[in-house]
């Protein structure tokens, strides 16, 4: 029930990359003080971790209501749109990336001599506590990235206090992938990127998604779903599940657990 | 003699542009330095940040752009010459589609986290393994139509392969990595992508450099170009081989960027009075300047969008090609 899904090659040999560097990087005694973020995922993450004026700059995704969480906090800090010309003049000690996308940026801020750190994309619970003790190390704010671990556990374990193992959960929307894992970690099946006529025959009680009421009810301008999918659905409990919430780990994807449980909660017993 | 002083004067013009482009695109990015001060930073022996920023940052961009854009103006004019086919352009020797799959892999392996050139390395050897297969697919004594069709079928490959690779790729973030590089940019490359595509492309240029000549007689047809003395075999070796050194290169270090090497050829060709030997030189600074000129766009027009350069020069490119097509069809009609 504990272990993490099992990752593709690729996932892993980012993650043996990841641990590489973190190897590598000896413990540095003094916190950095002017920190910036050029990811939505670390950009979260420091802000729940870093301490008064620590972090100095998040990316413009931060401040993006549809992909974001920490919308309102985002936007006491300085935006940067990943140009390393336009972070290196913002003069931090530290630079934190996602190992995706800012690919090119990221070389070219090292050769500048700017220390960056990467952040892989978390695939599991396990994959977020490691993350924040990461960061927590980074900043100086081991003690910080223990409290939201613990805070996370603890809601965690109340939602597993009582446990529903037979719900079947229809993950709708192909980038809805995260929360096929947190189905997982519930007790419940996971049954993203399954088969249509596989899904069909599993007869899914929930619907998990972005807007899962395309899928479950009729409405006029659904042409694009399946009318097989629709049928298998129909009476299926639907959960809007935000993008925002499911895009970087953290304790939104407990809030994003929650609600796939109160959902789950809610239907009736299997038939 | 008026043709000869009309093509000097267009080679002149065509410098003189490319050299002010350079230096708007070494002026232009998000720091605001001063003009006088950004060339000074340049040619200083310190290390202040505006140093850095000019050396380190836009100094790489600016040169990949002059050279990328030579590298697609020349081997696109070499390539229409050589295969008397309007439709030639760098990318249909399967040169781009191959190192752009072989980046796409060094992505959806994960070796780019390890270690910073993994990505063009992983290119360069790709497009290698490409050139092998279309020259020995044409065969040493091949026409140009197995050139051309060789070509296609390596392109067809690596497209599919490329498209297998974000099919299965299981991280969303990898599968939008790979999307946008293959959208072509200049953005935040170091000297260090300059120092790797360098050697490639002046080795590039200077096979293609050499076609001149052969590409005048083989206006007037294979076999009477056979009987002035030019080796086919020589000119198809330095065509193919060329083309890949110097676009392998370029798609290496900034993804595939379309249209220039199509589209350059064919707007000057009619101001060096359709004479392939002169087009070349013509080309290369044409392309310099389209490229050049579509980068500092990028940077102008939405600094903070990161708008892919590739996007930008076919955007442009393909309606002016429209406009080329149809401006020709009526002189021809």
């Amino acid at each position: 029930m504990r272990q993490a899904r099992p990752m593709r090659i690729a996932c892993a040999a980012l993650a043996m990359a990841a641990g590489a560097a973190l190897c590598a990087v000896p413990a540095v005694a003094e916190p950095p003080r002017r920190v910036v973020s050029l990811n939505l995922c670390t950009d979260q993450m420091a802000m729940l971790i870093a301490g008064e004026g620590q972090l100095y700059s998040v990316s413009d995704l931060a401040v993006d209501p549809h992909s974001a969480v920490l919308v309102d906090e985002a936007r006491k800090y300085a935006i940067n749109h990943g140009l390393a010309e336009e972070i290196f003049l913002m003069r931090p000690d530290l630079v934190l990336a996602g190992t995706f996308t800012t690919r090119a940026t990221v070389d070219l801020l090292r050769r500048l001599g700017i220390r960056v750190e990467e952040f892989a994309p978390e695939n599991s619970f396990d994959d977020i506590r490691d993350g924040f003790r990461r960061m927590g190390d980074l900043l100086g704010r081991r003690k910080r990235a223990e409290e939201l671990v613990a805070e996370m556990d603890r809601e965690l374990a109340g939602l597993r206090a009582h446990p529903r193992p037979d719900v079947a959960v229809a993950a709708w929307e192909p980038n809805s992938y995260p929360s096929g894992n947190i189905a997982g970690r519930m007790g419940l099946t996971g049954m993203a990127k399954l088969p249509l006529e596989l899904l069909i025959l599993s007869r899914p009680d929930m619907v998990a998604g972005e807007n899962p009421h395309y899928a479950a009810h009729s409405v006029a301008q659904d042409n694009f779903v399946h009318p097989a999918f629709r049928a298998a659905v129909r009476g299926a409990v639907s959960v809007p599940l935000p993008a925002r919430l499911t895009i970087c780990g953290g304790p939104f994807t407990v809030e994003a657990a929650r609600m796939l449980r109160e959902a789950a909660a809610s239907i009736p017993e299997r038939r | 003699m008026s043709g000869a002083a009309r093509y000097r004067l267009l080679l002149c013009g065509l410098g003189g542009l490319t050299v002010v482009l350079f230096l708007l695109s070494l002026s232009v990015g998000p720091a605001a330095i001063a003009f006088s001060d950004s060339v000074r930073a340049l040619f200083s022996d310190q290390s202040d940040a505006i140093a850095l920023i000019m050396k380190e940052v836009r100094l790489p961009r600016a040169l990949l752009g002059l050279m990328i854009g030579a590298t697609l103006g020349l081997s696109g004019a070499a390539l229409q010459g050589y295969l008397r086919n309007p439709l030639a352009e760098p990318g249909l020797i399967g040169i781009s589609a191959a190192a752009s799959l072989g980046a796409v892999l060094a992505i959806y392996s994960g070796l780019t986290a390890m270690f910073a050139l993994a990505l063009p390395l992983a290119a360069l050897a790709a497009a290698v393994v490409a050139v092998i297969v279309v020259q020995a697919l044409a065969g040493l004594h091949g026409g140009t139509l197995s050139i051309i069709l060789a070509g296609v079928a390596v392109s067809s490959f690596a497209g599919a392969m490329t498209s297998l690779a974000l099919n299965l790729s299981s991280n969303p973030f990898a599968a939008m990595e790979i999307m946008f590089w293959m959208l072509g940019s200049l953005a935040d490359r170091s000297m260090l992508h300059v120092w790797l595509a360098g050697p490639f492309m002046i080795t590039g240029w200077a096979m293609l450099a050499l076609l001149g000549r052969s590409l005048d007689a083989l206006t007037l047809g294979n076999d009477t170009a056979a009987s002035m003395g030019v080796d086919l075999r020589r000119v198809q070796m330095l065509a193919v081989f060329g083309t890949a050194a110097s676009v392998g290169a370029a798609t290496a270090v900034a993804g595939a960027i379309g249209f220039v090497g199509l589209v350059v050829p064919h707007v000057l060709r009619p101001l060096v009075g359709a004479r392939p030997s002169r087009l070349l030189p013509a080309s290369a600074l044409g392309g310099a300047c389209v490229v050049l000129a579509a980068d500092i766009a990028v940077r102008i027009i939405a600094p903070e969008r990161d708008v892919k350069l590739g996007v930008l020069t076919a955007l442009v490119g393909a309606p002016f090609f429209l406009w080329l097509v149809y401006r020709t069809r009526r002189r021809l009609a």
